[in-house]
């Protein structure tokens, strides 16, 4: 069956080395930098190191073509990139040196995994003859984060280069996209090659990035939408990842159905949009949690039922039939056992859902989620929001930023409390605005994430919302933004602990605080000692005009609030619990 | 309900350097052990075959399989019980060979379990079987009090009996746009488990 004609008219041409001319040898390194501006690669972050001085050597005739980031330590690199990828839905790319430049990875490639972000990292490695020697700087790269890659290689050899890069690019930013990591050996680095151009890869007979489309599964999944009476859509990043927004708003706006979001799907549907009923999860809206367990068909788009959405799974929507759509066959029938499961990319699932759905309203259902709503708004939202007491809440900040952007900015947050209240109370009009770490977890994420987020969507506003703890784990980056003079809004919230730490101490250890009373720097002369402007504020009246002196700001500023101590993020669903017993209080 | 049973795992990937530490973390980060495995060449040229032996539940290694096929250079992963596969395993025992000279029952005890002299010393004697776990065991009980200095097994190697091998599929793989029938989906052959309305 194969025919040659049609695979080779298909085989993607070669691209001319960038200078336009013909270029008859490069070297490794110069194949690497050649590889990225043919995939359209335009910044970098990075650091330098022994093991990678030839790849920095090359960059240096290159720094008219490609845009480098000098970071502050390499997990702020890999953070960065995932910011960058996040906002510009792009593959962000990295540079790291051997040994600990590249261990320095590990973090910022095991949350790229988990929550599907496309990277290709390029390691330096030591020679060659050396591997295996204990040489100095030495690590097995590609062993320490074969668990947490989508693939990794090591090149040994530069005339490798060319078609090793064009597989990286393809595998990080097809299907589920994901970190790539390529070790490049410095001897591959400065062996000089014969260069035939740059031959982007679209296929690979081992890997298939999506998967075929069952009509007839199509079919049943909108046979039992169009039966159900209380449908209820949970959308994740997936429908951002496959650019199918239109797509997703197309569907829902016809069936009229109800539909909440994972904190990764966060800004895919416009927060005011009347079918959006809030977040899913452990810290999400009320009726969406309690509503999983009564809706009588479940529609899951682009999202994975992580524990932190599902709570305890043998009570989870075991009413429901469940229609599960994703691009990843592992994923379907992982935790939740779906009644159609509907493998494919959702940018070609929805539309041919959305054709054979009848057009509907679900008028009383909806009424359901905006009684929970009113409950959840009278025991917690409005206090929360517009607080009675002295002492300024996180919700009541994030509030007047939304106010303050038009829900327009591009919302970066760490990892806590903070965290869960930027979700929960940030509004959003359009994609890609929300970037965090949600599977990992991981905190020092926010700052360099934002910077990357900048680079990603320079146009956009980026504020990153920090708390006290974790931005002390990354605040290195701060040199970043010094010299890149990129423009990032970092907001402080400080309530003098690790609060989701204390939070659960409070709540399940009988207030045993035990070392989460973390002490803080004065954060203001510590952003003034990088050039960066700032201020702190601890009372509602100088709230507003704080928040609107950090935006107006020509740069990069740093505002931190002082907020309650000991506030706890509410409602919440408390680990090994059933998403129907979450508590309001 | 269900209970863990026996199951072996076939693999067919790309041949790749570090490929079998990623195949192999993927049971050990679920703390399960692999009982034996072998890489070996498969019936198709450049395709490599895995044989993985390990006992779980079969839900377990439903969804195991599943991220083992995901990975990027495996093109394709199998699941079987027992009764799905022709298998065999060999094994080597080496024995005194004065000991086996002077009894008989010896001598009757390898015939009877089908071992063949591979290498003849003075000093000692290498046997060969090849057969069922139960079978080898067997003869080193057998041996055992006859100064058995050596044993080794080797890992499990098997036929799925259902299969129609790779090259078919392989064609498949290699279009930019397969056909449906490749990307078999076991949904679609389950229909009846699975449209539960
Ligand atoms: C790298 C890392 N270490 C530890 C944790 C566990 N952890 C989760 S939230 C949290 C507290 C965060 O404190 P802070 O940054 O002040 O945010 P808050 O919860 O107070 O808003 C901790 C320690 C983590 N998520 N990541
Ligand atoms: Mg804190």
């Amino acid at each position: 069956m194969t025919n040659a004609t049609t695979l080779e008219a298909k085989t993607p041409k070669a691209i001319p080395h960038s200078s336009g001319k013909q270029v008859d040898e490069v070297t490794g390194s110069q194949a690497v930098l050649e590889a990225f501006i043919a995939e359209g690669v335009d910044t970098i972050f990075g650091y330098p190191g022994g093991a990678i001085m030839p790849i920095y050597d090359a960059l240096y005739d290159y720094h008219d073509r490609l845009k480098h980031i000098l970071v502050r330590h390499e997990q702020g690199g890999i953070h960065a990139a995932q910011g960058y990828a996040r906002t510009s839905g792009r593959t962000g790319v990295v540079f790291a040196t051997s040994g600990p430049g590249a261990t320095n990875l590990v973090t910022g490639l095991a949350d790229a995994m988990i929550d599907s972000t496309p990277l290709v990292c390029i390691t330096g490695q030591v020679f060659a003859h050396l591997l295996g020697t204990d040489a100095f700087q030495e690590t097995d790269v590609v062993n320490i984060t074969t668990p947490v890659t989508k693939w990794n290689y090591q090149v040994t050899d530069a005339t490798e280069i060319p078609s090793v890069l064009a597989k990286a690019f393809y595998i990080a930013g097809s299907g589920r996209p994901g970190p790539v990591l390529i070790d490049i050996t410095k001897n591959a680095q400065l062996q000089k090659f014969a260069y035939q151009g740059y031959t982007p890869c679209k296929h690979i007979r081992s890997y298939r990035p999506k998967p075929i489309v069952r009509k007839e599964y199509v079919e049943e999944a909108a046979k039992l939408i169009n039966a159900a009476e209380k449908p209820f859509i949970l959308f994740g990043q997936g429908v951002i990842l496959g650019k199918a927004e239109k797509e997703f708003k197309a569907f829902i706006e016809k069936t009229g159905i109800p539909s909440a979001w994972t904190v990764l799907g966060l800004s895919a549907l416009p927060t005011d949009h009347p079918l959006n009923v809030g977040m899913l999860g452990m810290h999400g809206n009320y009726g969406p949690n309690v509503l999983t367990n009564e809706c009588d068909v479940l529609i899951a788009i682009g999202m994975r039922f992580d524990d932190r959405v599902t709570g305890r799974l043998d009570k989870y929507a075991k009413q429901a039939k469940v229609i599960h759509l994703d691009i990843d066959p592992s994923e379907i029938d992982k935790n939740v056992k779906s009644t159609v499961p509907l493998w494919g990319d959702c940018k070609e699932t929805l539309p041919m859902l959305t054709q054979l759905v009848e057009k509907k309203e679900h008028k009383e259902w909806l009424a359901k989620f905006n009684e929970y709503t009113r409950q959840e708004v009278e025991a917690v939202i409005h206090d929360e929001l517009n607080p009675t007491s002295e002492i300024l809440t996180m919700g009541e900040v994030i509030k007047t930023v939304n106010e303050l952007t038009n829900g327009d900015a591009v919302i970066v947050t760490d990892v806590g409390q903070h965290q869960m209240v930027a979700c929960r109370y940030a509004k959003f009009n359009q994609s890609k605005s929300n970037v965090t770490s949600g599977g990992l977890g991981t905190m020092g994420f926010a700052l360099p994430a934002a910077i990357g987020a900048k680079f990603g969507a320079p146009e956009r506003t980026v504020v990153a919302v920090i708390g006290d703890g974790g931005f002390q784990m990354t605040l290195q980056e701060l040199g970043t933004i010094m010299q890149s003079e990129v423009n990032v809004k970092i907001l402080i919230l400080n309530n003098r602990f690790l609060g989701m730490v204390r939070q659960w101490q409070q709540l399940f250890h009988d207030k045993r605080y035990s070392f989460v009373d973390i002490q803080s720097p004065d954060f203001v002369m510590l952003a003034k000692s990088y050039g960066i402007a700032g201020k702190s504020i601890d009372q509602r009246t100088d709230l507003k005009t704080a928040v609107t002196e950090m935006i107006n700001h020509n740069g990069s500023f740093l505002l931190e609030v002082m907020v309650g101590k000991e506030n706890n993020v509410f409602p919440m669903v408390p680990q090994g619990c059933s998403v129907s017993e979450i508590r309001l209080k | 309900m269900s209970t863990k049973q026996e199951f072996t795992i076939t693999v067919y990937t790309e041949n790749q350097i570090g490929l079998l530490n990623r195949i192999a973390i993927m049971f050990s980060r679920r703390k399960i052990n692999i009982e034996s495995l072998n890489t070996s060449p498969s019936e198709v040229d450049s395709v490599h075959r895995f044989t993985i032996v390990i006992n779980e539940f079969e839900e377990v290694v439903k969804k195991l399989v599943r991220q083992i096929e995901k990975q990027v250079e495996v093109l394709k992963a199998y699941y079987n019980t027992e009764d799905e596969i022709v298998w065999q395993e060999m094994a080597l025992y080496k024995v005194p060979t004065d000991i086996i000279a002077e009894k008989v029952k010896v001598e009757r005890l390898l015939h009877q379990y089908g071992a063949r002299a591979v290498v003849i010393r003075k000093d000692y004697t290498v046997f060969e079987t090849t057969g069922h776990r139960e079978e080898l065991e067997g003869l080193i009980k057998a041996l055992e009090p006859y100064g058995l200095i050596e044993f080794v097994r080797s890992a499990r190697i098997a036929i799925i009996k259902a299969s129609k091998g790779f090259h078919e599929k392989l064609k498949e793989f290699e279009e930019h746009e397969p056909g449906e029938e490749v990307i078999e989906n076991e949904f679609l052959d389950k229909q009846d488990e699975v449209f539960t309305m």
